[in-house]
């Protein structure tokens, strides 16, 4: 994607040249041009140099891959492998639309080139959307999503997601029979995608299948972000009896499922999509503008389109924070209180040991950031004692009539139901956690987290044998399900480290209060230190540019390591950290040592991991853990009952 | 995309320098340039001129790729300009919409089967010469990857000579999903059409199959290498289910029609060599089957193809992409290559022409005797509305005024034999060939590369061969075995062409018996329904006349049609080809034998009693160039797009029966010609 921009500033300069190029030769003649040509055609070894260039710029070189190195190690395919893509990557296609979107049929509008959303954008917006009441198909538009590898395995021309995981695996001897991509409408909430697409069906016969088929060898699933959570609520629903469930019986994945190795699994949820619920503003949903900046520059209105669009995407509310206070922080406390961005460079680089003793000291020093406050309005606030803070409660407080005047009302969104006294009380609360956060979610945005709510769930289970936890609305969160029984299963978290990732956010009002969305991210708040983690009014900390360590690696690490009562059968679980280091020039493409969340697809160290757990290997043959961040250390400071 | 602009980069970056030398020669002249196009072209130009040896690469280079970019920018403006819609031309309501304005809705899962050739293939593993073109389509989409490399493409995808599965180290598979055979190539539809209107009324990617495969393997192997049909099953168990329990219904096309007659035998009968569904697993999962074009009982043209690698079905490679076949290198041997590649293709041998003699007609009967081509026009025109009774007197008058043709004559070599009764021809036995059968020393001169079985056999017998005889549908089979004895006798143990005396024998069970509908018996399963529905009213090529071919250069193939051989213009024969009705490539008796006869009411091969129905569709050319490839047409594939048959598909996966879209439906003379064919049943 960056590239299709980057290309942009150098075409200018291609043509100035060209045109020096041909102004100071004009005088010469022409016959000895025709000349040269003639003999150029004729000589053999210039064509051949074309042909060269061709092939370059068609194939492009291929570096060395982890799969031809296994290869010659002998590695041959084994279980078969299950790919489940995350949000956002995964291709969806038109099969029913609107008169605007004659000639689209099959096409895609989402993934692929994106033409279609320059040419027409509303009509765009319009079908991307899903209905506000019921987050199924509005009437007279079916989009659904693409099926087989193609789904995902590029996201935009050039811009690889599985391909390369894809292509290594055919080295060993994959194909098509033994690998299966899960593709499944992002959009909607995972059970819903029984309802509307029985995909959890399908991909359950398909497992069935690929393993019966394979004499017997369980399949390997490699989830990819939001994947791990859909992935885990299907573990859940094909043991749960029917109707609910599948009825597959409470050994089903005993019996099918070798490894889970989830890749960058955000299990506890990001903070980033509450700003993308919020305001619009996180890179995630931003995603969709920097693919398409026509889009959302074309008039005033574009992040309200987007907004419009993404809260009627039932998924998104898949990855508000889980876990609340306890998990996240609260006023005065967070797990990862400490961290500073300079101090892991260092640690990085001598030595690959967390060391567990030296954090204590350096507290002190560096100036406390309180991750624990999601969102705080206002930079004083953010760094302020709890003490020092009034707030106001805004759950009770009445919403104004609403201003919205006639010219908004194409763009929905809640806030327009809000008035300004809605909008003065969520300020005046000045800072929120992650539990209140949700209370300010359904204030904000009443009608989608109603919808939300009868999905998803973000608390903790206090006693997980409530036959309340039977609901499918549990099943995606990890802190109120049982893992299966199944002692054999392997779990992986492979995740990248080493890139600022968001954590929690400075706001502040919007100046304009018409037609805008009222609250946007104080991007003037900004810490000119070094050490600090505050940027352009985000606090970040260590992760893999959308998820924070904590996310991915607490389940594993904490949470269903041994024999807990998450994970009462004692699943092994394994966590596998893989620290960035950005690609070291131009032709390197996006690395082939990126620890950022799509790119690290292209990880040659996380691909051959992956190769070798799906070739047979265990997680002790892998090396076990291989962990370079906190993980551990901010897992311990987390006080929940095991 | 990195590796382009990388590219360019490198390319701008070196005439920078220029600037330093000739600073002053800019501000001389300041004329705009016309076009991008003209820039780069005499910019091409003038670099090439300064500095012919190190930059030319460079240059040449750049010039590709500034054209390139102009050429499709300039389409792109052309592309715009075009007007929305032609006037004067409507495209009529397609049968979709007008039929979900009556109301109907998806109901029955649909599982669409594809035919020979059509199938999409791509590279899973391949050989250094096919670098980057991983998982890239060799078979199908643009073919352009395939026009570089035509000896290339060639190699992979040719299959194992003995085993008929992959040779070492190349992998190919068959694209799966819609995608396989939506399209065959860019703006040439297959099912496209099909499924856009089924998704009309409502059908998507949960309720609606393309059950793609590998087509050039045998269908037994097609399990063994892939897994094809146990994927088949569980996919039809999987809609059966999560559409609410109702059955689906089955559109094969082509040779699809076979490979799902397999599946049928297959999925019933007990592992390791079956699905064991059980008996009862067809009359549970499925409605109907709608065979489009099936080519039940072969078709006359696999012969001539397997022969001498001339039909015009393989002539669709040459079709689709005569670079390959006109190349330099391939110049004097594309039709060599092409035989060694579709020899080791099991499936070809599938559509060999299957019941011998009792069907297809013997040196001096054949069923469709007395059929007339130049006549067929006009009777088609009475047909709508006259009855059948004035066409059989019709057809009794030409009886007597013309001589008949020998169809039966599969392959005869020289026109004389073809007129010759039967009485005044050589005798032959088949089985004297294999004995004669000498191995000469092949010419070393020709080189190894393309290898032919016939380079095995001397000139002495190929010239016996072709002494003045004729070959029915079976000795055909017995010459092909002669000529080309390690494809068939890995073909024999894989499918089988005869008619079974007694179906109950226990030989039968074998899955070589199972594609061929004279050999097994249709399902248990009373509630299904099987529709043959093909196109009529095209000139089918049904038997050849050959000579020997004149050239004696080595490793060629020593027989040619004789295409000099031309009827009176009554007569069907045209290029050393009789014709007969058809559908361009199946010949009605193929298509709707079974259907008509073979399978209709309780038969030996129907023992449940399944309802079978004929569904005919005139060909009508498309009226004007505006119109494609016709909304009528009824040739082998672009019946695909037609708009009745698309009708009765539509409406039968929406829940109606064969009699409710109206039964029978015959141009062609179907009843009679089965009626002609003296079969036990």
């Amino acid at each position: 994607m960056a590239s299709i921009r980057r290309r942009k500033p150098v075409e200018p300069s291609n043509t100035s040249v060209q045109k020096e190029e041909e102004e100071d030769e004009e005088e010469e003649d022409h016959s000895k041009n025709e000349h040269r040509r003639k003999s150029d055609k004729k000589s053999k070894p210039k064509w051949s140099c074309v042909d060269n260039c061709c092939w370059m710029v068609i194939t492009g070189p291929l570096p060395d891959s982890p799969g031809v190195k296994l290869r010659k190690e002998g590695l041959k395919a084994k279980h078969p492998v299950v790919f489940v893509p995350g949000i956002v990557t995964a291709g969806l296609e038109l099969w029913e639309g609107h008169q605007c979107a004659d000639g689209l049929f099959r096409k895609r509008l989402w993934g692929g080139t994106f033409g279609e959303v320059y040419k027409r954008p509303l009509c765009w917006v319009e079908h991307m959307s899903l209905d506000n009441e019921t987050g199924l198909d509005p009437p007279g538009i079916r989009v659904r999503p693409v099926c087989g590898l193609v789904a995902a395995d590029y996201f935009a021309p050039g811009y690889f997601v599985w391909a390369v995981l894809i292509a290594n695996l055919a080295r060993i001897g994959y194909e098509e029979k033994t690998m299966y991509m899960a593709s499944y409408d992002w959009r909607l909430s995972f059970q819903n995608t029984e309802v509307r697409d029985q995909t959890l069906s399908r991909i359950k016969s398909n497992i069935e299948l690929m393993v019966e088929a394979n004499g017997g060898n369980k399949a390997v699933i490699i989830p990819h972000s939001m994947g791990v959570l859909y992935f885990l609520h299907f573990m859940k629903w094909v043991e749960a009896p029917a109707p609910m469930g599948a009825g597959g019986g409470p050994d089903w994945c005993a019996k099918h499922i070798k490894a889970v190795v989830n890749i960058g699994g955000p299990f506890l949820g990001v903070p980033k999509a509450v700003a993308g619920l919020f305001s619009a503003e996180a890179r995630d949903i931003a995603v969709a503008r920097a693919i398409a900046p026509g889009v959302l520059n074309n008039g005033f209105q574009t992040l309200q389109h987007m907004m419009r669009m993404s809260r009627t995407w039932d998924s998104t509310m898949s990855m508000i924070p889980k876990g609340g206070d306890t998990i996240w922080g609260d006023l005065d406390w967070s797990p990862e209180e400490g961290y500073s961005p300079m101090k892991r460079k260092q640690r990085n680089t001598d030595t690959q040991k967390a060391s567990q003793d030296d954090p204590e000291t350096e507290i002190s020093q560096t100036k406390r950031a309180n991750y624990g406050r999601i969102i705080s309005f206002g930079r004083d606030v953010a760094e302020a004692l709890s003490s020092d803070i009034e707030r106001i409660d805004f759950r009770d407080a009445v919403k104004g009539q609403s201003v919205a005047n006639t010219s908004c009302r194409d763009v929905w969104t809640e806030y327009h139901d809000m008035g300004y006294g809605g909008i003065k009380a969520v300020a005046e609360y000045k800072v929120y956690t992650a539990e209140s956060m949700i209370d300010l979610l359904r204030f904000v945005a009443p009608k989608m987290m109603e919808r939300g709510s009868a999905h998803f769930s973000y608390g903790i289970a206090d006693y997980l044998d409530d036959p309340k936890y039977q609901h499918y609305k549990y099943w995606s969160n990890p802190l109120e399900t049982k893992l299966p029984n199944a002692p054999e299963m392997e779990i992986f978290s492979l995740y990248g480290v080493g890139v600022p990732t968001e954590r929690a956010y400075v706001y502040k009002l919007s100046p304009s209060a018409e037609c805008t969305i009222p609250f946007q991210i104080d991007t003037s708040a900004d810490e000119h230190d070094e050490d600090s983690c505050l940027k352009g009014g985000v606090y970040s900390v260590d992760g893999d540019e959308t998820v924070p360590v904590l996310s991915s690696g607490f389940m594993c690490a904490k949470g269903w390591r041994g024999k807990t009562r998450f994970n009462p059968s004692g699943s092994r679980t394994y966590i596998r950290e893989y620290a960035h280091s950005p690609p070291a020039n131009f032709l390197e493409g996006r690395g082939t040592q990126s620890g950022a969340h799509v790119d690290i697809m292209g990880n040659f160290a996380l691909i051959e991991d992956v190769m070798r757990v799906a070739a047979g290997a265990t997680g002790e043959e892998l090396g076990g853990d291989q962990v370079y961040s906190d993980i551990f250390k901010w897992s311990e400071k987390i006080n929940l009952q095991l | 995309m990195a590796s382009i602009l990388r590219f360019r980069k490198l390319c701008y970056v070196e005439p920078v320098k220029f600037q330093f030398f000739q600073p002053q020669k800019f501000g001389k002249k300041e004329e705009t340039v016309a076009t991008e196009a003209k820039t780069a072209l005499e910019n091409c130009e003038k670099r090439n001129k300064r500095q012919p040896k190190e930059r030319s690469c460079v240059n040449s280079c750049c010039c590709v790729i500034g054209y390139m970019c102009t050429t499709w920018w300039l389409l792109l403006v052309l592309f715009e300009c075009l007007p929305a819609a032609f006037p004067g031309f409507q495209v009529p309501e397609s049968p979709g919409t007008r039929l979900k304005r009556e109301g109907l809705i998806a109901l029955h899962p649909v599982v669409l089967v594809p035919g020979i050739v059509t199938g999409g293939l791509e590279l899973w593993e391949g050989k250094p010469c096919a670098e980057g073109l991983f998982r890239k389509r060799l078979w199908g989409g643009s073919f352009t990857e395939v026009l570089k490399r035509p000896l290339c493409l060639l190699e992979h995808l040719a299959l194992h000579n003995e085993t008929g599965l992959d040779p070492p180290g190349i992998r190919l598979r068959a694209v799966p999903g819609l995608v396989a055979a939506d399209y065959f190539a860019p703006g040439y539809f297959v099912w496209a059409v099909l499924i856009e209107n089924l998704a009309k009324i409502g059908y998507e990617g949960k309720n609606m199959h393309m059950a793609a495969y590998d087509w050039r393997l045998s269908f037994q192997n097609t399990e063994i290498r892939d897994q094809t049909l146990s994927r088949l099953k569980s996919q039809i168990e999987l809609m059966y289910v999560t559409n609410g329990y109702k059955k689906v219904v089955v559109v094969p096309h082509s040779m699809g029609v076979i490979y799902f007659l397999h599946f049928l035998k297959w999925v019933e009968t007990p592992p390791p060599m079956g699905g064991g569904g059980g008996p009862g697993w067809c009359s549970k999962h499925i409605k109907s089957i709608m065979n489009i074009g099936p080519v039940f009982l072969g078709v006359p043209k696999a012969v001539s193809n397997l022969f001498s690698a001339e039909a015009k079905d393989m002539a669709s490679i040459r079709a689709m992409d005569p670079g390959v076949l006109d190349s330099e290198i391939l110049r004097l041997q594309a039709l060599e290559h092409v035989m060694r590649v579709t020899r080791t293709w099991d499936s070809i041998a599938s559509l060999l022409p299957k019941g011998g003699e009792t069907v297809w007609g013997n040196l001096d009967w054949s069923p469709e005797e007395g059929y007339a081509c130049d006549l067929s026009k006009k009777r088609y025109l009475q047909a709508s509305a006259g009855d059948k009774d004035t066409n059989g007197s019709d057809v009794k008058m030409d009886f007597h005024v013309k001589e008949s043709n020998k169809y039966g004559r599969i392959i005869s070599f020289g026109k004389e034999t073809l007129q010759l009764p039967s009485s005044q021809l050589p005798t032959i036995d088949t089985k004297e060939f294999l004995g004669t059968r000498t191995n000469r020393n092949t010419n070393s001169s020709c080189g190894g590369e393309v290898w032919t079985e016939y380079d095995e056999m001397c000139r002495e017998t190929i010239r016996k061969i072709a002494e003045n005889k004729p070959y029915t549908a079976r000795t055909a089979l017995d010459l092909l075995r002669f000529v080309a004895p390690k494809m068939m006798q890995r073909v024999d143990s894989h499918l089988s062409y005869g008619i079974a005396d007694n179906l109950d024998d226990p030989k039968y069970t074998r899955y070589k018996h199972w594609s061929n509908p004279l050999e097994t018996k249709l399902p248990d399963a009373p509630d299904i329904e099987i529709y043959c529905s093909y196109g009529v009213g095209i000139p089918t090529e049904r038997s050849y006349v050959y000579k020997l071919s004149p050239n004696d250069r080595c490793r060629s193939i020593p027989f040619r049609i004789d295409s000099s051989v031309d009827g009176d213009e009554d007569s069907c024969l045209s290029g050393g080809v009789h014709l007969t009705d058809g559908d361009e490539t199946v010949p009605v008796i193929s298509a709707g034998f079974m259907c008509a006869k073979g399978w209709r009411g309780r038969t030996r091969f129907n023992p449940s009693g399944i309802a079978t129905f004929i569904r005919e569709y005139r060909h009508k050319p498309p009226a004007s160039l505006l119109e494609g490839r016709g909304l009528e047409s009824g040739a082998h594939v672009d019946i695909m797009g037609n708009f009745a048959l698309i009708e009765d598909v539509l409406r039968v996966a929406a829940g109606a029966t064969g009699a409710e879209i109206g039964g029978d439906r015959v141009h062609s003379d179907i009843f009679r010609m089965s009626d002609r064919i003296d079969l036990r049943l």
